[in-house]
């Protein structure tokens, strides 16, 4: 029989490696498997400004290395390989790699989420050649160009102050009036001189060169010349591997309370693939260390 | 064997003109997912002898950038006998890089 570890963890996030962290700290036997490297999202944040004891702020790939070297000086353990298959039984858990299968007695869900597309036509098209997920990664590329960010939240509002440092105009095309981005954002926007908005606007169709808007009310399309077109309108979770085992509510997120608890005994589910109103670093890690404290609890009664 | 860092000046030379095809990595050092495959590549160089592992820092050689269009970090390229014979956008895994080959 292969190893059975007391809990294996499925992404090296910040929830996954602060579970692996308290896991390996209560002496668990622990191994994240972690299909790239370790940060997850983070890594496309070049500047982390809101998690706490980082006066000057931190760079999200620094922050993933550090939580991965830190749950490792406690004996958790990391295989870089893709996670297949996943079976979820009550007694055993089991994850298929190209590796080979990994059981656990408890298993946390850590996969994350990516970002969501418009879903348009052109966007699969110009992937890489005009349309852009990651305006920290690409950004740099459009130094002196005109740039259009879609979307209006926190992901939205930081790319458009990024680009506009960078890009000789930004337009933000956004389907609602207002800002949905945290308050810290709306000021700097709006001050920036090379920053123009196109409220009620829904994108139609991306082409090279161009992109076409229409108007939620009137109905009007407009035609917005740019160089490159960044979308920053939310993110979807990375649930694919547990569809049809463990319960989701309507967007595809794993429905677990606070205690992460999913419906299927000693399964956790921890960070931003979690149903959960504020998805953030401090929150995810926050669902690493409560996960474990269930998991613990979870163990015990498998020894009663 | 390691890793080479490649200039304009070295370019034709080492990756037009190499008689292995070349993974060729367009990367910047303040991309996170750039970083993310750093190590990934520096394991293929190790492992593979049939093959030349190559970077080009977009930010040291940006006509090598434009040259080849990259708008996007991490680009990479699998060039043989001077031309492009396949390439992929964003950090994948190890797996999915060695497929390119």
């Amino acid at each position: 029989m292969s190893k059975v570890y007391d809990m294996i963890i499925v992404g090296g996030g910040p929830g996954g490696y602060t579970a692996a962290l308290y896991a390996a700290r209560a002496g668990m036997s622990v191994v994240v498997l972690e299909k790239l490297a370790a940060g997850g999202q983070m890594v496309e944040t070049p500047q982390i400004d809101n998690y706490p004891g980082y006066i000057d702020g931190v760079d999200g790939y620094t922050l993933g290395q550090q939580m991965c070297k830190h749950a490792e000086k406690y004996g958790a353990q990391t295989r870089y390989t893709e996670v297949t298959k996943l079976s979820l039984q009550p007694e055993m858990k089991a994850a298929e790699t190209p590796e080979g299968v990994y059981y656990g007695k408890t298993l946390v869900v850590a996969t994350g989420a990516n970002p969501k597309h418009l879903g348009v036509p052109g966007e699969q098209e110009l992937l890489g050649r005009g349309v852009h997920y990651c305006a920290s990664c690409d950004g740099m590329f459009y130094r002196g160009k005109t740039v259009v960010v879609v979307g209006g939240g926190n992901t939205a509002a930081a790319d458009a102050l990024l680009l506009s440092r960078v890009a000789e105009k930004v337009i933000l095309v956004h389907r609602r009036d207002t800002l949905r981005a945290a308050r810290v954002y709306h000021k700097p926007l709006m001050q920036a001189q090379n920053v123009e908005f196109y409220w009620n606007s829904q994108v139609q169709e991306i082409r090279s060169g161009e992109i076409v808007v229409q108007n939620v009310h009137s109905g009007q399309k407009n035609t917005i010349p740019c160089d490159g077109v960044f979308v920053g309108i939310g993110r979807q979770p990375a649930s694919e591997l547990v569809k049809g085992m463990l319960e989701l509510d309507e967007g595809n997120y794993i429905v677990g309370d606070e205690t992460t608890a999913t419906n299927i005994p000693g399964v956790f589910a921890v960070g931003d693939v979690r149903a959960k109103a504020l998805r953030q670093i401090v929150t995810a890690v926050s669902d690493g260390a409560v996960a474990v404290h269930y998991a613990e609890e979870y163990l015990a009664t498998l020894t009663e | 064997m390691a890793v080479l860092h490649i200039t304009k000046d070295t370019f034709e030379a080492e990756v037009l003109n190499s008689d292995k095809p070349v993974l060729l990595d367009f990367w910047a050092s303040w991309c996170g997912p750039c970083r993310m495959i750093g190590p990934i590549l520096d394991e293929i160089a190790d492992e593979r002898e049939d093959i030349k592992v190559c970077k080009v820092n977009v930010d040291e050689e940006p006509e090598l950038a434009s040259q080849y269009q990259v708008v996007s970090i991490p680009t990479l390229l699998v060039i043989e006998n001077g031309k492009i014979v396949n390439q992929s956008l964003g950090a994948k895994p190890k797996a999915q890089i060695l497929a390119m080959l």
